[in-house]
């Protein structure tokens, strides 16, 4: 087994008992990136004198006998999380130059845990996107099939993981973004809580939704990173001043006394057969494993959710990005004839197209006149929807869906409809309305074509519980997990 | 159309960015299919049902008030397109 395949908790045993450097496991993974990064365009910077370095710091602390769980293991931090000093572009030309001054609070907690970062993980611009093709450098490819899009918008990371050019990595997720990617490239995604980790230094999108989380080979590994990366923190004052339980308590091999709900809404219109007959195989699997399984629970606001999503997102995003000015930091259009026309044109030239149009559906649902008929509305049905994910969880201790209706589908497929793109989110938003923490773990692999051997294209199942219920989800993904083989393909690069 | 050319100007502008020819008319399209889109919200009944405007039931995060440093200014001009002796440059906003 090469060194750069292995999972956290694997180049842990190995570091512990002195058998492999961090240096040795640095430089395979480092290797990786040069053998594969050409086609799968993960990164937007590699930090390799960094990586080394960080990877001789974490050699000397395992030497003096007090290591942690992470220290030493290369990781890929999405470029929308500020790490000081180097670049965090947020997928955008307005950001291309942006060195960030501090720390953001989980690149903090990493760094305390003897974190080696290998680099910045690409994204769709400002984390808008379902495919990192909004990418403002380039769009990074799926390591099943090159010729497919990763998801997004953390499709560096997913990809970054699937291809084994680093270990782990963080992504961020608002409407879906770890969870859709890790499913299309067949790795284990988790957003957490509303709250769970401090959004301190994440670069914000829709302050409401957006959450920090990881992206790992496995379950273990999540909990491993999740055990580091969760908690308050005073900077951000929507982090939850609440205890954190040791996540790794939560890998029980069985689901006896487990509530599993399938709600009938989230098989939607146009879902790919094989991704339904995976999902059903996934449930049944943990029925067997001991849960308990109710196949009619129902959430008849499901369908209102996407709506409701791009009324809200577009409108908070739309506040934070007003920052963006050419004034304080980032691209800077001077070619006008006042302050009013730079700060114009530095927008028009700064923003890439999907930025520009989620700007623009913001502005219009919260301008006068309007502000009732949309904004106001989407809050409110915000409401139900949390309120029917209550009443479900009153019954069900998780419930389990899709992750996306289709495997990774086709670069350029879908970039001429954005409405056709946002559909590809339809499963996972409602987790981010409600504020919920839910999983994507790998359940199947699709057959991309006829023709054998190609190893089809991964397929992930998607497992909610109620608000700061992390450890039900992460037993049900275990105990799963742990009882199938699919966290063990690989992409044949 | 659910919106029209000038409300796409008008939009663009209240948010201060300009937009190109192209850009307004795609937009106009795009905007107005996904607006149309929308209207199922109104589907629903929401009659006496508060908002939501965050998950968490967190209200009015406070903290004591004590001076702390701050950033260095050298720090976070670096990142500034143009400064001059410690502020930040912009043109004249007074004719």
């Amino acid at each position: 087994m090469e060194l750069y395949s292995l999972s956290i908790h694997e180049a842990a045993d190995l570091l512990a008992r002195r058998e492999v450097s961090s240096r040795q496991l640095t430089e395979a993974v480092l290797d990786r990136i040069r053998q594969v990064e050409d086609r799968v365009k993960a990164y937007v910077t590699v930090t390799e004198e960094l990586a080394l370095k960080q990877a001789e710091e974490a050699d000397k602390r395992i030497a003096a006998g007090n290591a942690a769980p992470l220290t030493g293991v290369p990781a890929a931090i999405k470029d929308v999380i500020c790490t000081k000093g180097v670049p965090t572009t947020c997928g955008s030309r307005m950001l291309k130059n942006f060195l960030p001054p501090y720390q953001a609070h989980v690149t903090e907690r990493l760094l305390d845990a003897g974190l080696v970062m290998v680099g910045k993980a690409n994204m769709d611009e400002y984390a808008m996107g379902s495919s990192t093709e909004n990418s403002a450098f380039y769009p990074t490819r799926n390591p099943w099939d090159l010729e497919r899009v990763p998801g997004g918008s953390s499709g560096g990371s997913a990809a970054a993981v699937a291809a084994d050019e680093c270990i782990y990595a963080l992504g961020s997720d608002t409407g879906g973004s770890i969870r859709q990617p890790a499913s299309l490239c067949g790795v284990v995604g988790f957003k957490p809580t509303y709250g769970r980790i401090s959004r301190f230094g994440l670069v914000a999108f829709a302050s409401s939704l957006d959450q920090i989380g990881p992206l790992t080979k496995d379950v273990t590994d999540c909990a491993l990173v999740m055990n580091v990366i969760a908690g308050h923190d005073r900077r951000d004052s929507t982090s939850a001043p609440l205890e954190v339980p040791d996540y790794t308590q939560s890998l029980i091999p069985d689901l006896k006394g487990i509530r599993i709900g399938v709600p009938q809404e989230y098989f939607v219109e146009g879902m790919d057969d094989q991704v339904r007959a995976s999902i059903e195989a996934a449930v049944n699997k943990m029925e067997e494993l001991g849960a308990e399984v109710d196949w009619q629970v129902s959430l008849p606001s499901t369908g209102y959710a996407l709506a409701c999503y791009y009324i809200i997102a577009p409108s908070e995003a739309m506040a934070n990005l007003a920052r963006y000015d050419g004034v304080k930091y980032g691209y800077s259009n001077m070619r006008g004839d006042s302050m009013w026309r730079n700060l114009e044109l530095t927008r028009q030239h700064g923003f890439g197209e999907e930025v520009k149009r989620r700007i623009m559906l913001g502005t219009y649902a919260l301008s006068a006149g309007y502000y009732d008929a949309y904004y106001l509305k989407a809050l409110k049905v915000r409401t139900l929807i949390r309120r029917e994910f209550d009443a479900a969880f009153e019954k069900c201790d998780a419930l389990v869906t899709a992750v996306a209706p289709t495997p990774a589908f086709k670069i350029g497929e879908k970039t001429a409809d954005p409405l056709q793109m946002y559909l590809s989110d339809v499963c996972t938003i409602p987790v981010n309305i409600a504020g919920l923490p839910a999983i994507s773990v790998p359940c199947g692999l699709a057959d991309a074509s006829p023709e054998p051997g190609r190893g089809g294209l991964p397929v992930g199942v998607h497992i909610m519980a109620k608000p700061f219920d992390e450890p039900t989800i992460l037993r049900v993904a275990y105990a799963y997990e742990q009882a199938t083989e699919w966290h063990k393909a690989r992409p044949k690069l | 159309m659910a919106i029209t050319r000038e409300e796409v100007q008008h939009v663009a502008m209240l948010f201060r960015m300009s937009l190109s020819e192209e850009e307004i008319a795609k937009f106009q399209q795009q905007l107005s299919q996904i607006i149309d889109y929308f209207q199922i919200l109104q589907e629903l009944d929401t009659e006496g049902v508060p908002p939501t405007s965050n998950p968490l039931p967190l209200q009015n995060v406070m903290r004591d008030d004590e001076p702390r440093p701050s950033f260095p200014t050298d720090d976070i001009l670096a990142n500034a397109p143009r400064s001059e002796r410690g502020f930040f440059r912009v043109r004249a906003v007074l004719e």
